[in-house]
Order: C-alpha cells, then sequence, then structure tokens
C-alpha cells in the first residue's frame, strides 16, 4: 500500500512519520487549528482539529499518518463542534475583542469568523487573572490565554530557554514564568525570542507598538484562517501599501 | 400597509452602535418607507409598545438596564442583540475583575481629581449589578449583530434581510468583534 491517505475522499501523500495535520499543510488542505505550529513538537491541547477517522474522533496534530487512512475534515457536524469549541475558548476567558492589540491579528478570533461564532453562546466565566507588566518591552497578559503552550514550546524547543510553564489544573490552570520572583521582567526572555512573538492570541504582546496598524486593516480582516498562505504578522508596523 | 415597528435602546454601552445604526446615512430615508419608530433614543419615547423589532445595545450592568431588556424582550417579536457588549459585556465587562465597592471607590472617592468624595446614594440611581452580563444571560436573543460597533452596512444588511422575509445573514467579511 502506497503512502497515501484520504481527506474528505481528496488522495494525498505523506511521509513516514507525518502526522495527518503534517500532510494536510504540505498539501494545503486547511485543518483548523489554534496550538499547532509547524516545528514545535504537537501538542494536541485546543481539539480544534478534532477529525474523524473510522468513525472516531482524534486530533490530526497528534496522530500518525497511515496508508489509506480515511479521515474526514470539513463537514458540518465537525465544523459546528469546532465552533463549540472556539466558544468555550471565547467565555473561559476575558477575550474582548476591541479592548486587545492582537485584535484583527488573533489567530482564536479569526477562527470565530472562520466558523461563523457570532455570540459565546454559554455564559461568560470573567475569571480573574493576573497581568504582568514588569518587562521592559512585553506584557504578559493571562485574561488572554488559551493554555496553548506555544510559548512554553517555542522558548524550549526554540530559543534554548526555559521561561513559560503552565500551573495548576483545571479552571485554575494558568501560565507562570520560570523566575523566583515569577515576572517575566526578571526572565531572559527578549523581544527578539521566538516565544516573544508566537503567542496565537493576545496574551504575550510586544509595548508600544500596539495600535500602529490600524482595526480593519490587520491580517484577519483582510484574509481568512483558511487560507495556508496567511503567515503569522507582528503587531510592529511594517510599511503599508498604500503609503 | 402598515409599518414595521422598530425600538432600539442602548444599555450599558457607549450609543457608538446607535451612532453607527446612523451610518446607515441617506438609505434610513429610504428605510423609513417602510419602518417607524417606536420606543429609541431617536425618537424619545419612554416604553416601549408592542413593536416588530428590537435593537438593543449594551449589556446589562445596574437593574434598570435587566428591566428595560424584559419590557424589549415582552414587547418586541424579534429581538437583536447588538454589538460586543450586548454579545459578551464588552468593555464594561472589564468591571468584572473587581468588586462594585471597589469601582465605586475608584471613581468617586480614589479616582484622579475627584472633586467632593463621595459615593452617590439617590434612591432613584439604579442599584448596579455586582457583574456585567450580555444579554442572552437573561433573556432569549433571536440574532446577533456583532461588531464595535457593528457596521452602517451590517445594520443595514440585517434590517434588509428581515424585511424582505430572509432569515438575516452577513457575508462573512462583515463579521467582525472589533
Amino acid at each position: 500500500m502506497s503512502n497515501t491517505l484520504f481527506i474528505d475522499g481528496q488522495e494525498i501523500p505523506f511521509a513516514p512519520g507525518q502526522t495527518i495535520m503534517d500532510a494536510s499543510l504540505e498539501a494545503g488542505i486547511y485543518i483548523p487549528h489554534l496550538c499547532h505550529k509547524p516545528g514545535l513538537t504537537p501538542h494536541g491541547s485546543c481539539k480544534l482539529c478534532t477529525v474523524e477517522v473510522d468513525g472516531r474522533s482524534v486530533s490530526a496534530c497528534t496522530l500518525p499518518a497511515a496508508a489509506g487512512m480515511k479521515v474526514d475534515n470539513n463537514t458540518p457536524a465537525l465544523q459546528e463542534v469546532r465552533k463549540t469549541l472556539v466558544q468555550m475558548l471565547f467565555v473561559e476567558g476575558n477575550h474582548l475583542c476591541p479592548t486587545c492589540s492582537k485584535t484583527g491579528d488573533c489567530t482564536l478570533q479569526a477562527l470565530g469568523y472562520h466558523f461563523g461564532m457570532l455570540d459565546g453562546h454559554f455564559p461568560p466565566f470573567y475569571p480573574r487573572r493576573e497581568v504582568d507588566a514588569s518587562h521592559p518591552d512585553l506584557v504578559l497578559d493571562r485574561d488572554r490565554c488559551v493554555l496553548c503552550e506555544l510559548c512554553v514550546r517555542a522558548s524550549r524547543e526554540q530559543d534554548g530557554k526555559n521561561v513559560f510553564a503552565i500551573s495548576g489544573r483545571g479552571a485554575s490552570a494558568h501560565i507562570i514564568v520560570n523566575t523566583s520572583s515569577g515576572k517575566l521582567g526578571d526572565s531572559d526572555l527578549t523581544l527578539d525570542d521566538a516565544a516573544a512573538h508566537i503567542c496565537p492570541v493576545g496574551a504575550i504582546l510586544p509595548k508600544n507598538h500596539g495600535c500602529e496598524v490600524p482595526f480593519g486593516r490587520r491580517t484577519f480582516d483582510l484574509h481568512s484562517v483558511a487560507e495556508s498562505d496567511v503567515a503569522h504578522v507582528g503587531l510592529q508596523k511594517t510599511e503599508h501599501h498604500d503609503e | 400597509m402598515s409599518k414595521i415597528r422598530i425600538a432600539t435602546t442602548s444599555l450599558a454601552g457607549c450609543f457608538g452602535c446607535h451612532m453607527s445604526f446612523l451610518d446607515m446615512d441617506e438609505r434610513l430615508v429610504g428605510l423609513l418607507e417602510y419602518v417607524e419608530f417606536d420606543r429609541s433614543p431617536l425618537t424619545d419615547i419612554k416604553h416601549c409598545q408592542p413593536c416588530d423589532i428590537g435593537l438593543v445595545e449594551g449589556g446589562l450592568c445596574n437593574a434598570e438596564n435587566v428591566h428595560v431588556l424584559r419590557e424589549f424582550r415582552q414587547q418586541c417579536k424579534i429581538l437583536i442583540a447588538v454589538g460586543a457588549c450586548a454579545i459578551n459585556g464588552g468593555v464594561p465587562a472589564m468591571r468584572n475583575h473587581y468588586t462594585v465597592q471597589e469601582c465605586l471607590e475608584e471613581a468617586y472617592l480614589n479616582g484622579v481629581g475627584v472633586d467632593n468624595p463621595m459615593i452617590p446614594s439617590d434612591p432613584e440611581l439604579p442599584l448596579l449589578l455586582s457583574k456585567v452580563h450580555p444579554l442572552h444571560e437573561v433573556v432569549r436573543v433571536d440574532y446577533y449583530l456583532p461588531g464595535c460597533p457593528p457596521s452602517g452596512d451590517a445594520f443595514f444588511t440585517i434590517l434588509s434581510d428581515l424585511l424582505a422575509g430572509k432569515e438575516p445573514s452577513l457575508p462573512k467579511a462583515m463579521l467582525h468583534y472589533d
């Protein structure tokens, strides 16, 4: 049997060791995801990449591809489940888009747009979480953290540092900083670290550059999250096409 | 043919959604061929008669907001939650991190530039809720119009669809939470 699998009936190749997500990204097929980033160890926590293989729900970012595997991805039922997951992520944090300088560049928000989410559906938690503004160049706003651990992984695997971790369980899980004070300002995180820019939401943001690109002209104002060539765009202003 | 009756109100909001409603500009003239306004800041009518469509901006931050929302739900066949605050509490919900007492002390006693510090206690003032809530926690909401504010185009789209007897929908490009 050749090394191919089927996603919604479309046959695509995969290399041994690749996950369903790896193969689909290479083939240009969009499987929604939030906690996954190519190059980092898959985490499988956001569950937005939930697909069905032989009737079982699995995470596409962690399940190795297998020859002849039949994967259901873009089905109305799965899209509905994924929308509910996004709603749950919205209500369990403090995701007030108009107050957040990540708005328009936020993957969680873009997933909401992608699934046509109109409201949070569930009663919001409004949890009280700590903001850490002790770092000169970066702010850590736990209100918006979705516990995807992208910063944890980027710091360990790409920056060769170990700045972040998740502490606590269930509703009290939260991101912590690996310093004796627990403050980001005492860590060795710098503005050019991968971990400083990888946050898919507005939990880790550069200071002083929040509003250089106006609302309405940001990545997901102009593109869908499903476009495979949408690179992550930082909040620091670069030259605009109409300037 | 009798006109479609529309009521609007702003609860814990900033009237930005109403300003954006007016951004329909000259299309409002055409709209008025088919609709008339009942209770609304635009008419200054204080209580809602039976209406076809209720547009509610803002979330719920005090007892009066809840009272007005219930009146709207009772009188309006179709209730639309308009804007971020109505949908998830929005900017006013940022006070949910603090107790009401802390908010009052910051605003009326300890805030920068406060003259004659005193927490207002007039019995006519509506009591604050302990937290700001979105509309759907208190009443059934028929449609949501997200945005901070929703654009004039978004208002025109949802009203045009409803007037045409269609299930309202927004093109994805017009769906925004900011």
